[in-house]
């Protein structure tokens, strides 16, 4: 028998197969092959109607094929599954629309002397750890001189002067200063975010800084390992960042959105 | 078999060792020595000075537990009704036990009193001075708690008798749920897993406030309150756990930030075997005011070197806001220190797990090279030390499967180093406190390598000469270097210098000032010759009491 004979062998005389952007599903190895893998425990005891039950529960998510990879006895009662399934459910990618930071990124040379051509007095930016938060890593990173990965904090700047007031600041005490200094912009970080406490306590500030009448004349900007800036407007918020972000980001946008604003 | 409270066994297994590091033992030696001439120092202001802390830890060997219906704590009431009206600074013993004398109340029923407004305390204070009756009692109500501790010590040696002992490193992991209850389900899982150390974080902020919540807890942010009902609920799983696993599993807390004596006093008597105690820690990185933590600390390591606890120390942090490779000796300078400190506490060397992480960014060339040359560097400064390693957290990325091979790299460096202690990194690190699995990938991993590198230590060398040892020896003489300023200067003025962790703290400044306190001539806490004369006993040697 030829080798042509018996193996079909697919063949794609036009390259890979075009993305339709309305229909667009997981990607493995293989266009709209569905594949997603799943990482979860369940309480329930080790065994072969654990492995079932993670099954059932991906069925339910609209998931098929599930398969078990790999499950676990954790003891105590609990089993930890990885599974691999298919997504049959797919997204129209021409549709989706993310509110970005419309920002031109800029070194610190660039940042300083936008800020000199339109203001003649330095941009006074408050910095804290808010409500029970003692975890100072990334105003620090943003706000000191050394800053982060290489690129010089808030401090090293011209245009700014930094006050950073550091942990577990309350809201109350944060806006108290703000008024105190006449501050242009108010940098909040947010590390701790169990049981969605960084929400509340963000929120919570925006909805002082309103009573108060702040909320119009200062910029406010929030950072954190879980934030983001879709999250940061959703919670009434100007901007927000979330890891990884270098200072000079938080520069830039800050000088940018401050020269269009009032300059 | 049953051992007595002065028994005095090394309850640590020996770890599997670590290649030889050929330091200049010139060096080694001066750094010891002028790391014990700045603990001298500090140790002289901490015996000139009592604060509210103190005193309420003196309260709490007497007897006096538990809180107001408000959740004010008794010995919160007692104190703070001496301190407002200016009389502390004989201590808070003397009018109390007066005050006991006169009332015939015990001492929670005269805490009680005072809180519903019955006793006066004031009225006691001048009463009590010269008379044998308040001696007499004094002595005795503080004995009842330090016998309580000494029993928990006892019976931790029993546990690792009959339970047996893990093998080094020791498998670290916390919980961190909120909820105590929580937290019990979690180590539990973890145990079943390998763990043979749970540490429960603390709820963020605690270590500023000035109290010690009461009860059990079920709401926490970033971790779960310490409280003595948090301890003793844990407590009682981990033994249980431990009798199933056949090795005794050791529960580790917090006696840090404002209430350091006090929580190592709570976890004496609830039998933690680990304490997490490093006064500097809070001054930096909690801004707790230097006066206040460091008078604390020393009445917190006397009652941690008395109850056998394994203290460990916050030098790991310290990198994570300077530079990690040219600040890597003030990772050494502080461990010699706290060395000293401990030492002249009454801690023993097995009690002390002094912390280091060196947090250098893993993309950077060599980072591994130089991690194993830190690691090793503090083995071999420290050889029968159980020594804690801990691998970074500022590098972790939110991308797992990077950060759970970081972690497994560390227990790499840790095994071959011969670290007594290794906190086991969560993949999920810096994105949420850990879940049950995530705990299971890093203790799995860690069974791997331990078990798999268990001879790299001994078997392997580092090249004479090689790059390894001249890090480690250049990080040495930096350090000593480092100590020099600080002896001449002080160790309170290097941390108004910014010496360590790039921070600046200032003499005045930071939370708890307040509660400080000049001893006055009259000054009298009975709990200090009965911690001595027990230290004594187990053979702890000298251990910083006024005497």
């Amino acid at each position: 028998m030829s080798p042509a004979a018996s193996q079909k062998v697919a063949t794609a005389a036009g390259g890979p197969q075009a993305v339709d952007l309305t229909r667009v599903r997981p990607y493995g190895d293989a266009l709209d092959d569905g594949a997603v893998m799943l990482s979860f425990s369940l309480p329930v005891p080790f065994g072969p109607e654990a492995q079932e039950a993670g099954r059932a529960l991906c069925r339910q998510m609209g998931l098929r094929e599930p398969q078990v990879y790999h499950a676990h006895d954790l003891g105590a009662g609990f089993t930890y599954l990885t599974l691999y399934a298919k997504c049959p459910h797919t997204i129209d990618f021409t549709k989706i629309s993310v509110p970005s930071l419309a920002v031109a990124k800029l070194d610190r040379k660039g940042i300083d002397d936008l800020w000199a051509r339109h203001f003649e007095r330095r941009l006074r930016v408050l910095g804290a750890c808010t409500g029970d938060d003692a975890h100072t890593v990334g105003i620090d990173a943003i706000l000191n001189l050394k800053g982060y990965h290489g690129d010089k904090g808030l401090e090293a700047y011209r245009a700014f002067e930094v006050f950073n007031l550091g942990a577990q600041v309350r809201n109350e005490v944060l806006l108290g200063r703000v008024r105190e200094l006449g501050a242009d912009v108010v940098l909040v970080s947010q590390i701790v975010t169990q049981k969605d406490c960084h929400r509340t306590n963000l929120a919570e500030l925006i909805d002082l800084a309103e009573a108060e009448g702040l909320r119009e004349r200062v910029l406010f900007v929030c950072g954190g390992p879980r934030l983001s800036h879709p999250l940061a407007l959703e919670l009434g918020f100007d901007a927000g960042f979330g890891p990884g972000t270098q200072p000079s980001e938080v520069a830039a946008w800050i000088v940018q959105e401050l020269v269009e604003r009032y300059a | 078999m049953p051992a007595a409270a002065n028994a005095n066994p090394a309850p640590l297994p020996v770890g599997f060792g670590c290649p030889a590091l050929a330091l200049d033992t010139g060096t080694v030696e001066r750094g010891r020595s002028l790391a014990l001439a700045i603990a001298a120092d500090v140790q002289r202001f901490a015996l000139q000075h009592s604060t509210v802390a103190i005193e309420r830890t003196v309260l709490r060997l007497c007897g006096v537990a538990g809180a107001t219906l408000d959740g004010v704590p008794l010995a919160n009431v007692v104190v703070d009704q001496l301190h407002a009206a200016g009389l502390l600074r004989e201590g808070t013993a003397g009018p109390f036990v007066a005050a006991m004398l006169a009332t015939g109340f015990d001492a929670l029923g005269l805490a009680r009193a005072v809180a519903a407004g019955h006793v006066d305390l004031r009225v006691h204070a001048p009463t009590w001075h010269g008379r044998s009756d308040v001696a007499n009692l004094g002595a005795t109500l503080v004995q009842t708690g330090v016998k309580r501790i000494l029993d928990q010590r006892a019976r931790r040696l029993e546990g690792l008798h009959s339970q047996g002992m893990a093998l080094q490193p020791l498998r670290y992991v916390i919980v961190a749920t909120g909820n105590i209850h929580e937290d019990v389900v979690q180590a539990r899982v973890a145990v079943r897993q390998g763990a043979d150390v749970i540490a429960v974080i603390r709820s963020t902020g605690q270590s500023l406030l000035d109290y010690v919540p009461d009860g059990l807890t079920t709401e926490g942010y970033g971790g779960t309150f310490a409280t003595q009902a948090n301890f003793a609920l844990m407590r009682a799983a981990l033994d249980d756990e431990g009798a199933r696993a056949s090795r005794y599993i050791r529960l580790c807390n917090y006696a840090s930030g404002l209430c350091m004596p006090e929580i190592a006093c709570l976890g004496a008597f609830e039998r933690l075997d680990m304490m997490l105690n490093d006064a500097l820690y809070g001054i930096l990185f909690r801004d707790i005011n230097m006066q206040r933590t460091l008078c604390d600390q020393r009445v917190a390591r006397r009652l941690s070197a008395l109850a056998g606890h394994i203290i460990n120390t916050g030098e790991d942090n310290y990198l994570t806001t300077a530079d990690a490779v040219d600040a890597a000796h003030t990772v050494i300078a502080s461990t010699l220190v706290n060395e000293a400190l401990a030492r002249s506490c009454g801690l023993q060397t097995w009690q002390l797990g002094l912390g280091h992480a060196m947090e250098i960014d893993p993309e950077r060339p060599d980072a591994l090279l130089f991690e194993i040359a830190q690691a090793a560097l503090v083995r071999a400064l420290f050889p029968d030390a159980p020594i804690k390693f801990m691998p970074p957290t500022k590098h972790m990325t939110g991308n797992v499967l990077r950060g759970h091979v970081q972690d497994t790299l560390f227990d790499l460096v840790g095994v071959l180093t011969g670290q007594s202690i290794q906190l086991l990194g969560m993949a999920t690190e810096a994105m949420h406190t850990p879940h049950v699995h995530d705990r299971y990938f890093a203790l799995e991993a860690a069974n791997l390598v331990f078990g798999g590198g268990r001879a790299l230590g001994t078997e392997l060398q580092f090249t004479p000469g090689g790059r390894i040892e001249q890090r480690a020896r250049a990080t040495l003489d930096q350090a000593v270097a480092l100590l020099d300023g600080m002896a001449r200067a002080g160790l309170m003025a290097a941390l108004q210098r910014g010496h360590f962790a790039d921070i600046a703290r200032a003499l005045d400044g930071g939370r708890g000032l307040d509660g400080v306190f000049l001893r006055g001539e009259r000054y009298w806490d009975p709990s200090e010759p009965a911690i001595d004369a027990a230290l004594l006993d187990l053979g702890h040697g000298s251990a910083g009491g006024a005497a």
